[in-house]
């Protein structure tokens, strides 16, 4: 089996979000990048334990310059196969799912498997958009994935519960958590990445279809209204006259 | 022109997040001067429909064909973007929700449309640009995106706008989609439903607890509160982790993200990845011991106490309350 994991690269979650050039611009001064979380995690990790079961081959890809390098090799001293990085920045979703998709169509893969979301930017946009673009089945959301006979048996969320569902490979799958158990790499795969293959490639042509004019940190104009606990009472008339939210 | 609102149906009725979808799609096309439509797939009834009129839907486009019972990412992204090829709909709207989640960027890449994920607020337009309002880094910021293609995708964060409703009904039209069954990409095998309980992402209050409740057997109170005020529960991910609660309950980074009214926090810290899951909550309240939990800072009400004290006598404030209005 043939698998492809796209994997963004996002601040750490701790890291202090600040904004430079009039709110214009994220200012990544001091900002430790990480891989996404759930690439990571989950879409990666499910990848790999496929391969290890069938047999095939896991490829990493990232829309990304080459400071995502650490990321890139993380993945594969996590157990992905080869890598490839398309260089460029990664500033519209579906500029990124075109770099993915012409990629993908070149390769055959049996399954793409991304993350629901990047924390970063939390838009759950880039794998719904490689489906369309490759006119591939999409299951998001998905907590359980296996294979059999070329055919992917999948739990995803839905609201107030799941549901099982069966989609006919090749398909694109959007990982969420409980899919894989997270691995830390090992000695003997931080080696091995170091010598597995790593592609650069140019963009291919794609249109921007958003643009992100300006950005806002929430202005803490909350202050919190202390209650005695010996008054609770007074909580539920606050919440009531005040807040008015029961 | 036209604005075209998709609407998802669980169990024979509208859900919750998609009549805050069709009314933030009214809003556009009262904006922009034009037509608000709607589009449902699947079984359900005339009358439900009509009920989209109430915040604002003119006409419901209706494909009553059994085949879009089950959903199917794939199947739907072509019927919805026939609708709204046929409406001419330059605008549309969607729900972000599981399955609009799914649904809007493809549609974006079907439509050629610049798509805006969780939209928290109606767009501004700019001549033929809209720009819109989302959350971004796990609701720490928010920014502004500018959508100038022709034809635009937006969907709704749910909770970020409360719909005013009017006495109109909406006209129900058939609506035939050009799929066939070689467009079915997905086999529902079964469904689990939590039941008995209110779905943690469509609550209005959520009631809340982690690790300072010590152990699974203390959640009976927790329980109680929210029974009695018809809320749903959630929990900080240790506790899911260890089994103490089940982890659809889960919210935070990894977690669900909820904006309900109110959200009732009981013995959670308040570390970032928790928050991130739950700081758009319109109010929330804190019940910790420790005066100097981070939970407290994005707090509007908050109880240093014990919750074993605390929360008994929070139910018992509730019950009066209730029994008085
Ligand atoms: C990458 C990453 C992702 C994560 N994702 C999530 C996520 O999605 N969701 C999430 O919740 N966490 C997440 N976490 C974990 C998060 O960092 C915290 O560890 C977690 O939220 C803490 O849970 P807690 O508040 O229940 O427990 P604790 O931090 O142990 O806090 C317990 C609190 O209870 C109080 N307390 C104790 N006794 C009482 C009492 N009798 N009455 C009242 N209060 C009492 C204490 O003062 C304390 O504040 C993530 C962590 C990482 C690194
Ligand atoms: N720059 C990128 N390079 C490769 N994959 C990406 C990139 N950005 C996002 N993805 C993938 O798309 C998923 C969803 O991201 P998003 O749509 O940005 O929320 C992520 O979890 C990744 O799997």
């Amino acid at each position: 089996m043939k698998i492809l994991v796209p994997i963004a690269k996002v601040p750490d979650t701790t890291s202090k979000i600040t904004f430079t050039e009039n709110n214009t611009k994220f200012n990544p001064d001091g900002v430790t990048f990480i891989m996404n979380p759930t690439d990571e995690w989950y879409a990666l990790v499910r990848a790999i334990e496929l391969k290890e079961k069938q047999g095939g081959e896991v490829v990493v890809i990232h829309v990304g310059r080459a400071d995502s390098e650490q990321v890139i090799r993380k993945a594969l001293a996590i157990g992905a196969d080869k890598a490839v990085r398309v260089d460029a920045d990664p500033t519209d979703a579906y500029f990124v799912a075109s770099q993915i998709a012409a990629h993908a169509k070149a390769e055959n893969y049996d399954l793409i498997i991304t993350g629901k979301e990047t924390i970063d930017y939390n838009s759950f946009e880039v794998g719904g958009m490689v489906a369309e673009l490759l006119d591939l089945p999409a299951v998001s959301l998905v907590q359980k994935l296996d294979v059999e006979n070329g055919v992917a048996n999948m739990k995803r969320d839905i609201e107030g519960g799941t549901e099982t569902v069966e989609v006919k490979l090749p398909l694109v799958v959007g990982a969420q958590k409980d899919l894989a158990e997270a691995r830390i790499p090992n000695m003997k795969g931080i080696m091995a990445a170091r010598t597995k293959p790593l592609t650069v490639s140019p963009a291919v042509d794609a249109d921007k279809l958003t643009t992100i004019i300006s950005y806002a940190v929430p202005q803490k104009a909350k202050e919190c209204k202390y209650v005695s606990p010996d008054n609770v009472a007074e909580l539920v008339k606050l919440l009531h006259e005040e807040a008015k939210v029961i | 022109m036209a604005v075209l609102s998709f609407v998802e149906v669980a169990d024979g009725k509208i859900k919750k997040a998609s009549v805050e979808a069709a009314y933030y799609g009214s809003k556009v096309a009262e904006g922009l001067g034009t037509d608000s439509l709607a589009l449902v797939l699947g079984t359900i009834s005339a009358d439900e429909l009509a009920t989209l009129g109430q915040v604002g839907i003119k006409k419901v486009l209706h494909a009553n064909d059994a085949r879009f019972n089950n959903f199917d990412s794939k199947l739907y992204t072509k019927a919805i973007a026939e609708a709204a090829n046929n409406a001419g709909a330059n605008v549309v709207v969607l729900s972000f929700s599981n399955n609009g989640k799914l649904l809007a960027p493809r549609l974006s890449v079907r439509l050629k449309a610049g798509y805006v994920p969780g939209a928290v607020e109606l767009p501004a337009f700019n001549g033929n640009a809209a720009v819109v309002k989302k959350n971004v880094f796990s609701g720490k910021a928010s920014a502004q995106y500018q959508v100038s293609t022709e034809k635009k995708v937006i969907s709704v964060n749910p909770n970020s706008l409360s719909p005013v409703r009017n006495t109109n009904t909406a006209a129900v039209e058939a609506f035939t989609a050009t799929v066939t069954d070689a467009d079915i990409t997905t086999t529902v095998k079964s469904v689990d439903k939590i039941t008995g309980t209110i779905p943690l992402s469509e609550a209005e209050i959520v009631v809340s607890a982690g690790r300072g409740l010590k152990g699974p057997e203390n959640w009976g109170m927790i329980e109680e509160l929210a029974r009695e005020m018809g809320a749903a529960t959630a929990c900080s991910r240790p506790v899911a982790d260890v089994d103490w609660r089940p982890h659809h309950e889960h919210v935070g980074q990894t977690g669900l993200t909820i904006r309900p009214n109110l959200y009732i926090a009981i013995g959670i810290s308040g570390a970032i990845q928790h928050l991130a899951g739950v700081n758009g909550s319109k109010v929330i309240v804190v019940i910790n011991t420790d005066a100097e939990a981070p939970f407290f800072k994005a707090a509007d009400y908050g109880i240093v106490g014990d919750a074993f004290q605390v929360v008994p006598k929070l139910i018992e404030e509730y019950k009066k309350f209730k029994a008085a209005h």
